[in-house]
């Protein structure tokens, strides 16, 4: 059987799974069409937090930026699982207490103000929009490679059943489905994770085996896996592995953003409500933090075992020897994986000296410029390696059995879809049921409810797809621009609802205006006007950004401005009423927690 | 006189139980900051002496390590919580 049929029949068997599980427990009213009921355990509730927030940013993108760039990106792993002791600390238990469906419906009554309500749904379009656009180019890299198509077309495809999946789901059939999405996702990383480990460690668990001894120096002895891949990238004139490059401010704002944003993002904090008690709100996150950190105490091997494995592809004689011949990569059955890339775009090199080998360095390195004329390089031949192929392609790199490969397309497209579903939800409920319902229409029926929600699905991801055909990064740093967005309006709302009873309707509102348009026009003006490349007028870099600041760490300040705007703002008018203050004590104690109501 | 001081007690036990978990949720985020921000990024230096497979403490902290302590933390805090809410009366049926 050949790779593109086992491909077909990974991907089609997960999907019989989760559509059967979705037909099996259908939503019915629309109260379990938001919340499922409320009769979830903990450990349940945890297995489809994981799935709903690992998506195609943390699957199919982040172990490649990491591989590429090495510890700079360790932000990634601390930014978006620190997020959950946040979320645990100081909001899930408050917002359970509370009782009721939706971040927004929370932010109304605590500054008791349909304005604040307003606002908060505003910042939650904007920032769950943003966070779908990341997840449609993962969604366009999973269905190019597993269909052997263009990226383009795979978007295309990808985008029409990401939207029949969340129109079909609800989120009680999402609960469950989410459940096997998980077990399918956590084995598609960690199956082929440990394959390689033990190819180049003998560990098979790759979270140490990141830190062991490597057998693969071609009889150099044995040295530490991470020593190695230090020396032949820096032989190859690219910046060293494991030191750091980057300054600390914008490594410390990026990790603040990513952690706050966490715990800012309307479909992980939904997750929240529908656990029976304030009790398990705060288990709950526990657990979902445990399934989480299976797939990101993993990820950091993936990215530096793939990078040592690419490496030693590019150059099987070592960094002295010669390159890999062209004539190898088109021929010798281990580097079947360039040709099957290529042909989605992702992929690419060039002969440019006409020497038939390829030659993979880094050309803008000073100290590889004397080398390469020396030699009579003409620049890198590898001319284009996607960051986000690096996890799909990993068990072709490391030539696995044809069945991990089906394996991961499966769990790659788990992931990519879980998340973009998850989020359709929070935005359609955001539409129909805190715009229309709660403002614009209050009289509509749940018939008329249910259908606009899936017209604001319909709407958001033409748009995401749309914009996911020239995205703003690659799936993880778009990704990580929602969390900036999320971290600058909705997370200090929420947290100054719960931990003062000072700030008022005034504050709330001025501060997550603030918070979002200063962080929405430095993304723009770095990333372009709505995205659209070309129209930004700073370069995304932190020397030539305006704060000397990167947008992607951008919401961190956002945050202390809306914290700090919207303190000011109250402190300068009237204090809350009484009954505000009530409820403001009656959210920090649990006992009295029934089940949430609808209004 | 006697409701007056029922309602009067209730309120002062409210906020002791308040006052007793923010102590509880500075503690942890004091600990929270220090893995990921000071030993993961701006304390690694201070580590470099520490070896740790190829590497130093700071490189684990910042990929593994701090990790390992907010799963730590949050546990910690569900537990902890739950004795408190015990502590005070104020948990549910």
């Amino acid at each position: 059987m050949d790779q593109f049929t086992l491909n077909l029949l990974f991907v089609g068997a997960s999907f019989a799974l989760y559509i059967g599980i979705a037909v099996w427990a259908r939503a019915g009213s629309t109260s379990e069409f938001y919340a499922a009921g409320r009769g979830v355990h903990p450990v349940t509730n945890g297995m489809a937090t994981a799935a709903d927030w690992m998506s195609a940013a943390s699957f199919i993108s982040m172990a490649g930026l990491i591989a590429f760039t090495g510890y700079d990106n360790s932000s990634f792993l601390m930014g978006w699982t620190g997020g959950y002791v946040l979320l645990a600390l100081l909001l899930a238990p408050y917002l359970r207490k509370f009782g009721k469906f939706t971040v927004s419906e929370f932010i109304g009554d605590r500054f008791y103000s349909p304005t604040a309500r307003m606002v908060a749904v505003i910042c939650l379009i904007v920032a769950s929009t943003t966070y779908v656009i990341g997840q449609m180019t993962g969604v366009g890299v999973a269905f190019g490679r597993f269909l052997e198509i263009s990226n383009t077309a795979g978007l295309l495809i990808g985008a029409c059943v990401v939207f029949a999946y969340a129109v079909f789901g609800g989120m009680k059939g999402v609960t469950y489905t989410q459940v096997a999405q998980y077990v399918v996702l956590i084995m598609a990383y960690t199956i082929p994770a440990v394959f390689i480990s033990l190819q180049l460690t003998g560990t098979p668990i790759p979270a140490l085996g990141l830190f062991s001894e490597t057998t693969a120096t071609g009889g150099e002895g044995s040295v530490y896996l991470l020593t190695k891949l230090d020396q032949i990238v820096t032989d190859l004139g690219f910046a060293s592995y494991t030191e750091a490059h980057k300054d600390n401010l914008n490594m410390v704002l990026f990790t603040l953003s990513l952690m706050i944003g966490t715990a800012g993002l309307p479909h992980v904090i939904m997750r929240f409500f529908t656990v029976p008690k304030v009790s398990d709100a705060r288990w709950s996150a526990g657990w979902a933090l445990v399934f989480i950190a299976l797939l990101y105490l993993t990820a950091p091997a993936v990215g530096a075992m793939a990078r040592l494995n690419i490496t030693n592809l590019m150059w099987p004689n070592g960094t002295g020897g010669d390159a890999v011949a062209v004539q190898t990569i088109e021929t010798a059955p281990e580097y079947d994986w360039m040709l099957t890339w290529q042909k989605t775009g992702l992929l690419d090199w060039e002969d440019k000296n006409g020497d038939g080998l390829i030659q993979y360095y880094n050309d803008g390195s000073d100290a590889m410029a004397e080398k390469a004329a020396a030699n009579g390089w003409e620049g890198n031949e590898l001319t284009n390696f996607n960051r986000d192929i690096l996890v799909l392609a990993n068990p072709e790199i490391a030539n696995l059995p044809g069945w991990v490969i089906g394996l991961v397309a499966a769990g790659g497209l788990a992931a990519a879809l879980s998340t973009a579903a998850g989020l359709l939800l929070a935005i359609s409920s955001a539409v129909s049921h805190d715009l229309l319902k709660g403002q614009l229409t209050p009289n509509m029926s749940e018939k008329a409810e249910l259908m606009s929600a899936r017209i604001a699905m319909a709407v958001a991801i033409g748009v995401a797809t749309f914009l996911g055909l020239n995205p703003p990064g690659f799936a993880a740093q778009t990704v990580a621009l929602a969390f900036g967005l999320a971290a600058a309006s909705i997370f200090p709302a929420l947290m100054m609802g719960i931990f003062s009873k000072r700030v008022n309707n005034v504050g709330a509102v001025a501060g997550m205006l603030s918070g979002l348009i200063f962080t929405l026009v430095y993304i723009f003006l770095h990333k372009g006007w709505l995205f659209i490349a070309g129209t930004n007028s700073f370069p995304d870099t932190v020397d030539g950004s305006l704060f000397g600041i990167q947008s992607t760490a951008i919401g961190a300040i956002g945050a202390i401005i809306n914290f700090g705007v919207a303190y000011g703002v109250s402190m300068m008018t009237k204090d809350t009423p009484q009954e505000i203050k009530d409820l403001v004590e009656s959210v920090r104690i649990p006992a009295g927690a029934g089940t949430a109501v609808d209004h | 006189m006697a409701e007056q001081s029922t309602h009067a007690k209730a309120a002062e036990d409210g906020a002791g139980y308040w006052a007793a978990n923010v102590r509880i949720i500075v503690i942890s985020l004091i600990i929270w900051a220090l893995v990921s921000f000071g030993f993961g990024i701006l304390l690694r230096p201070l580590l470099s002496g520490f070896a740790v497979g190829g590497t130093d403490l700071g490189f684990w902290f910042a990929q593994q390590g701090s990790i390992l302590v907010f799963l730590a933390l949050i546990f910690f805090y569900a537990w902890r919580m739950n004795r408190l809410d015990r502590e005070y009366g104020v948990e549910e049926d």
